[in-house]
């Protein structure tokens, strides 16, 4: 029963939280702490506890930890049906850690209205926990949905200047594209239904439906528009630099940290597995879309003058990587994809972080109103340095190990788009630089004394600090737990067209 | 009329003894509470009398009406939405001082038409029953009779109806000239033995299909609707938007049901035309609207081409997946379009109605529980999860999908990005601050039954949105018996 406590818990410490609020203001940040911490604990005993009994399922491929399967709407063979691997773990576990550091942030930003931001903030992570979860397609749906919701009332009600229009811009690319999805899963399902006769949304049941070629593809494409757009992907991006930049610290963390992520998780758990052959005939395009991607958002990330959006464009290039390793078709690089989903995570997490720790002294997220933050901020500036540094990809952070396993796997496939992607190694530390030399070198402004780092951002950044040179450092764990979930869906891929040539 | 009979039409009888009853009470004493509570008992006696109908309705009490599960079913989905409106129109016209005595009567005799309208299988029932219905409906849109909107959208409807009545009627003669029949089982016959149909026919089921897309408000007959809406006193306006058209909405589905009019293809690009028109002309015009009232009815125009959907779906799917589609999802408009009106009818006074949308503005900070339940009706017209709007929408895709009706289901998302945006601006406006707003007059006026109606339909939102199973049970089983 840990499976439904891990979203449960989620969600009524929202609750707890929003209610809290009528005693005292604090109460809401303490009970998101503790409903958090609370997490923490379940994830960890889930990860710990299973990796130790290793007992498959039975019934199921070996790389399934966990699962729970309770009848729902029975109608149409729905299911409440959650289950685990090494992945969905590991991004759980991401999500809790950035979760926590969401709710660090805001402790002193958010002032208005806490019972509700706290309700929201943790209600997105209950959803996002239970995308991560669900292995019932209507399900999936549902948290699919349900966890764009809390995210657009943190951008609407919170954000900065223009959050209403970034806060509706979101919600109509995520749902529209996601409606594809819809339409593609009920076509899914009732070309299952005629085959078997019977109403089924069940993951595993339509993993091996028979398609059409023709079908296929069109299924793939509604599935693989609502994940690039939430990924998101070049010709759909353009909804992320408004709501990264218009959200409250906390929600831009969970946006780019976490929510980007259910974008990738989807390609990988869903689309790859469930239409193989559609997917492989799209990877070249996909491949390309991901280079392009990675060199594009990297060319407009040096172009911005808002640090925020500067982010937000480099968190474009590197799902970019991740579009282009998944695709690929090899352990090696969907890995590197692994990797680089949680490497991202931490490093784009605490480099918004600190564009709110900026904006909450200066009041301002523009280069023009930062140069000299060395000498007003040396702490401050220096996990600015460290954080910019992961995002350009130096060895021995976690950013290095993955985009390194992309373009390995990635070279063996396509050498060309591969190359072409690889130019990011020399983009990247071109925006990095631009960063540091805007915000940290230059003369010193004539403004009021400003604090350095307090004690909970020095410890929270410290945390992602050790997180980031752990996975450069010693990813293997990390490879240990997704090797069998990705092998699985290689595995899967073999069983259907074995006269694939596939490097392992 | 034996027995059986008897416990058939007992829900009907039931209405119609409550209107006599009021009538007199009203010539005796003129007390609105009285009156109201009179008539909220007449709809709930009508309600528990739905009980024994259930168990004997097999048989054609009359050769008007064929009350089976299906009419059963929607009679009790019309009176449940006429006590919420009862129970909306009682806080909403209290404090207004003039001779309302008669508006629950007036509700009820309209429940009436809607019932006989689910239940009728006959083209004589069907004109009663619409007639009943649009004669009460003129009466409620221009109750506040010292008020100019009201009554302007009362002739705007009266003239327009009118004439929709018009062609109804000529519709019903030309099929009549052809067939020489009324009764619906009798025009199935009728086309089985003649198809294809002449362009007699072909006249007369256009007419009939223009005069009842009239009464749905469908796109290219819509044009009453937004000034309609906007005119009617609020509680009235829900009444419209649900059991007005459901029951035309239900009554359609029977008629292509019963007559087999499946099989008759050049219906069938007419109305997939009328409803892909009233999906996009609705979406978009609701973008323009600033009026909260406007803005739901161009949504509601939208939401009957959704539902049209999953009507011409029926051509080529099962029948049972037709009914249930179009039940949950008329089930679940009824929800919410109430629950959405209500909202407007609780903020708003016989004095003031409350249309703009700047009224709005920081409702979530100062009436958070309206503000909410106002937030989650809106989800559910924008058919987000857990709501069960999005149950609905999920029908209409699943039969959709069946179907293989590709170009309808693109309209649909498209019309559904649009409204998202409409939606999602009136829950901006209401989550902004509140220190920009001018302060509200702060009056106390309890409105009890209004609080107790708008708290009922969101928990029947969100049971449905994410319980659905046992009222899919129910309405599997009134699909499956349905002839």
């Amino acid at each position: 029963m840990i499976l439904p406590s891990l979203i449960a818990v989620l969600f009524v410490g929202g609750l707890a939280a929003w209610i809290s609020a009528r005693w005292h203001p604090n109460a809401p940040r303490w009970t998101a702490i503790v409903t958090l911490a609370l997490e923490a604990w379940l994830a960890a005993s889930q990860l710990t506890g299973n990796h130790a009994a290793e007992i498959p399922l039975p019934g199921r491929p070996a790389a399934w930890l966990t699962e729970l399967d309770l009848p729902w709407i029975l109608r149409f063979g729905i299911g409440f049906h959650l289950a685990a691997d090494g992945l969905s773990l590991l991004l759980i576990a991401l999500t809790v850690l950035l979760g926590w550091m969401a709710v660090c942030c805001s402790w002193t930003e958010i002032g208005k209205r806490t019972g509700f931001y706290y309700f929201n903030l943790l209600a997105c992570l209950a959803g996002t926990v239970g995308v991560f979860l669900a292995v019932d397609l209507f399900l999936f749906f549902l948290f699919w949905e349900v966890m764009i919701i809390p995210m657009y009332f943190l951008i609407s009600i919170w954000g900065h200047e223009n959050r209403t229009y970034a806060a509706i811009k979101f919600v109509i690319f995520t749902q529209v594209s996601s409606l594809l999805m819809l339409l593609a899963i009920i076509v899914l399902v009732l070309v299952n239904y005629q085959r078997s006769g019977a109403f089924s949304f069940d993951y595993f049941a339509l993993l091996n439906v028979p398609l059409e070629p023709k079908l296929a593809d069109w299924l793939m494409l509604g599935f693989l528009i609502a994940f690039t757009v939430k990924l998101p992907a070049v010709p759909f991006h353009t909804w992320l630099p408004d709501a990264h930049t218009q959200a409250p610290t906390g929600g831009s963390i969970i946006l780019a940290g976490v929510l980007l992520k259910t974008g990738a998780y989807g390609l990988l758990r869903f689309v790859i597995p469930l239409f193989p052959d559609a997917a492989h005939r799209f990877a070249p395009i996909a491949m390309t879309l991901g280079a392009v991607s990675v060199l594009y958002a990297a060319m407009m990330a040096y172009a911005q003058s808002d640090i925020k959006r500067l982010v937000a464009y480099t968190s474009v290039s590197h799902m970019g990587f991740i579009l282009l390793g998944l695709f690929s078709w090899n352990l090696l690089a969907m890995q590197g994809a692994v990797v680089t989903m949680l490497a991202h995570g931490l490093s784009a997490g605490a480099l918004f972080m600190i564009a709110g720790f900026l904006q909450k002294r200066l009041h301002s997220r523009e280069f023009g109103d930062m140069s000299g933050m060395w000498q007003a901020v040396p702490r401050l500036s220096a996990f600015m340095l460290f954080f910019v540094m992961a995002t350009l990809g130096l060895p021995g952070l976690g950013n290095f190990i993955g985009e390194f396993l992309v373009l390995l796997g990635a070279f063996k496939v396509n050498p060309i788009v591969t190359s072409v992607a690889a130019l990011a190694l020399i983009l990247a530390p071109v925006y990095a630089l631009i960063i540091i030399q805007k915000a940290c070198h230059g003369p010193l402004q004539k403004r009021p004394i400003l604090t350095d780092c307090g004690i909970l951002e020095l410890s929270s950044l410290g945390v992602l600090i050790l997180a980031s040179v752990w996975l450069g450092l010693h990813p293997q764990t990390v490879l240990d737990i997704s090797a069998p979930a990705l092998q699985q869906v290689i595995q899967n891929m073999n069983a259907k067209e074995p006269s694939w040539t596939l490097i392992r | 009329m034996d027995l059986d009979s008897l416990i058939v039409l007992a829900p009907f009888i039931a209405m119609i003894v409550t209107a006599i009853t009021l009538m007199l009470v009203i010539a005796v004493r003129r007390n609105f509470a009285l009156v109201n509570g009179i008539a909220g008992f007449g709809i709930v006696l009508s309600l528990l009398l739905i009980g024994p109908a259930w168990h004997k309705s097999s048989i054609q009490a009359i050769p008007l009406l064929n009350i089976d599960h299906y009419a059963l079913f929607f009679v009790a989905l019309l009176l449940l939405a006429g006590l919420a409106v009862l129970g909306l129109c009682h806080d909403y016209f209290k404090q207004y001082d003039a001779e309302n005595e008669e508006l629950p009567l007036l509700l009820l005799t309209a429940l009436l038409g809607g019932s006989v309208l689910a239940a009728s299988s006959h083209f004589a029932a069907l004109f009663l029953g619409l007639e009943i219905l649009s004669i009460s409906l003129f009466t409620l849109i221009g109750y506040p009779v010292n008020r100019t909107r009201p009554l302007e959208a009362a002739i705007k409807y009266l003239v327009l109806s009118g004439v929709s009545s018009a062609f109804l009627l000529m519709g019903i003669a030309l099929l009549y000239a052809e067939s020489g029949e009324l009764d619906f089982i009798g025009i199935e016959g009728f086309i089985d033995a003649h198809l294809p149909l002449n362009s007699v026919i072909l006249s007369g089921v256009i007419l009939i299909a223009a005069g009842l897309g009239f009464k749905l408000s469908l796109a290219p007959f819509h044009l009453w609707t937004p000034d309609v809406y906007e005119g009617a006193p609020a509680p009235v306006t829900a009444f419209i938007a649900t059991v007005s058209k459901g029951a035309v909405f239900v009554l359609l589905l029977r008629l292509l049901v019963t007559t087999g009019s499946y099989r008759y293809v050049p219906l069938l690009t007419v109305f997939s035309f009328i409803a892909m028109l009233s999906i996009l002309v609705g979406n978009m015009l609701a973008l323009l609207q600033k009026n909260i009232k406007r803005l739901l009815a161009y949504s509601s125009i939208a939401h009957m081409g959704y539902l049209l959907v999953a009507l011409i779906a029926g051509a080529s799917i099962a029948r049972p997946l037709v009914v249930e589609s179009a039940a949950f999802y008329l089930v679940a408009y009824f929800i919410t379009t109430i629950g959405a009106f209500g909202v407007v009818s609780v903020l708003s006074t016989p004095q003031q109605e409350a249309g703009d949308v700047a009224i709005l503005r920081g409702l979530f900070w100062r009436r958070p529980w309206l503000a909410g339940t106002f937030t989650l009706m809106l989800l559910s017209l924008a058919g987000i999860p857990l709501t069960a709007g999005f149950i609905g929408k999920f029908y209409v895709f699943t039969s959709g999908a069946d179907a293989r009706l590709w170009v309808l289901l693109a309209s649909v998302i498209i019309g559904s990005g649009l409204g998202l945006y409409y939606y999602v601006r009136i829950i901006v406006a209401m989550s902004m601050n509140s220190e920009e707003v001018m302060s509200e007059p702060p009056k106390k006026s309890r409105k009890w039954l209004s609080t107790v109606t708008l708290a009922a339909l969101s928990l029947l939102l969100v049971w449905f949105g994410i319980l659905p199973g046992h009222l899919i049970d129910c309405i599997q089983s009134i699909a499956i018996s349905m002839r």
